[in-house]
């Protein structure tokens, strides 16, 4: 009966739960900017949510590739067929496990040529909302990560730390649009602010009028905000539109597939003490390209 | 048992959501499964569930993500009454009012979700239409296909039922 009264009270139902939430956004803007314990907290379970949902998934489909359809492929096959199909089935593996070996055969690469204190980390999940691009880790506090920390893969910068719980952590990519990054153009080293748009492309701001920059130039990491080491790839320029001789638009295409993470590396030196060497670390996108 | 079953959509939605990122999020194209799912709930059990549905769902979204927690909770949250309040009074069952309805829903979604956030000063989006017009039509592409099966599923399982009835 009481349920059938708040159904009857719609009205006033959805005016309280709309103030309510008003309430509650107009308390975070006044604060200042930090991790509330409550985020910390519901990140925390729900990331245990996703390991399971992502070791479920890995579950099924494993159960599916390893029986279901060599099952199908059984009913269906002669002999020689099967052969064939186990040959390829093999070569398939081999496949995968030669991609994966590559791909962490770049990490490793990457690690070495940094010189930077680094670990690997795995993505398990992506964000809850298309509206924000982060991406969640296997790693947290419990393996040294903080926040702040650079996430790089071997094709350029992924994102930062943006909130570590023990077993897991939550990686702002910098394609977000809350997400920044000091940049310099490796040619000309013109400098300026590499900003995420909430798209597959990044723009280019703060750049000198009359800077030297033009389509194709590689643009990398400047070090100057204390979380990326310096000379990281950021990605290429794509397009530049020029306005009263001011730069208007600069945009430019990352070097990272950010769709298709699955192995990252975290940058474990604190992000104050972080200082590469110009260009000393470029891990282009040629690497992923091998 | 309705409120558990709006429960248990809201998180088999947010699981996908999460779970399934590099199918659902390519490029600029990013579908909201769970916004779907509350439009579905909204379409199917009223304004109020909707308007439930959203709130919890919305919430727990901006818990999960980096922005200010409460304006996607709220964003949800009338944009899961309305279309409740929608579904109440006119005919939303055939396909293309319903295409409409899906449509609708995430457009008005993300001019509430993305007008808070300029008004508040917190972020811009410099030529948005591109993102909204994509999700509109990725989250009723999705919305029509859950709709289809959810409703195709009793005649699958009454039809297996009689044919096992009619062996024995």
């Amino acid at each position: 009966m009481a349920l059938l009264d708040i159904r009857q009270r719609s009205g006033w139902l959805f005016t309280a739960v709309v103030v309510g939430h008003i309430l509650l956004i107009t308390t975070q803007v006044n604060t200042h900017r930090g991790v509330p314990v409550l985020e910390s907290l519901t990140f925390g379970v729900f990331a245990e949510v996703q390991r399971a949902g992502a070791s479920a998934i890995g579950s099924i489909r494993d159960v599916w590739e390893n029986y279901f359809a060599l099952q199908q492929i059984r009913r269906e096959n002669h002999d020689m067929r099967e052969e064939v199909a186990q040959l390829r089935l093999g070569l398939q593996q081999e496949r995968a496990l030669a991609q994966q070996s590559r791909t962490l055969q770049q990490l490793l690469d990457m690690r070495s040529s940094t010189k930077l204190s680094t670990t690997a980390a795995a993505v398990i999940a992506g964000g809850a909302s298309p509206d924000f691009r982060t991406i969640t880790l296997d790693k947290g506090s419990r393996d040294g990560l903080q926040p702040d920390m650079a996430v790089m893969a071997p094709a350029g910068v992924v994102g930062r730390i943006i909130l570590p719980t023990p077993r897991a952590s939550k990686v702002q990519l910098l394609i977000d649009r809350d997400a920044a990054a000091g940049a310099i153009s490796e040619r000309s080293r013109a400098q300026g602010v590499v900003i995420g748009t909430g798209t597959s492309l990044l723009r280019l701001d703060h750049v000198s009028g009359t800077a030297d920059i033009k389509v194709g130039d590689r643009i990398v990491t400047s070090g100057i905000e204390g979380i990326y080491p310096k000379g990281f790839e950021i990605g290429k320029i794509e397009s530049i539109e020029r306005r009263a001789g001011d730069f208007s638009a600069v945009s430019v295409r990352p070097s990272v597939e950010f769709s298709s993470l699955e192995a990252v590396l975290v940058v474990l030196t604190r992000p104050s003490s972080v200082s590469g060497k110009p260009n000393d670390a470029s891990v282009g996108s040629d690497d992923e390209g091998r | 048992m309705r409120a558990a079953g709006v429960l248990i959509a809201v998180a088999l939605a947010l699981a996908l959501q999460t779970t399934l990122h590099r199918f659902v999020v390519a490029g600029t194209t990013a579908i909201d499964l769970v916004l779907v799912a509350v439009v579905y709930i909204a379409l199917t059990s009223g304004p109020v569930s909707g308007m439930l549905a959203g709130s919890v769902a919305g919430l727990i979204q901006d818990l999960l993500s980096t922005g200010v927690l409460g304006i996607g909770g709220l964003a949800k949250t009338i944009v899961g009454f309305v279309v409740g309040a929608i579904g109440q009074q006119f005919i939303v069952t055939a396909p293309l009012p319903r295409l409409v309805t899906f449509l609708g829903a995430t457009a008005a979604y993300q001019v509430l979700f993305m007008g808070m956030y300029v008004v508040l000063g917190q972020r811009s989006f410099p030529s948005p239409w591109a993102a909204i017009a994509s999700q509109a039509l990725g989250n009723a592409i999705v919305g029509m296909i859950a709709f289809s099966i959810i409703e195709a599923l009793p005649g699958v399982m009454e039809r297996r039922r009689a044919g096992r009835r009619t062996r024995h």
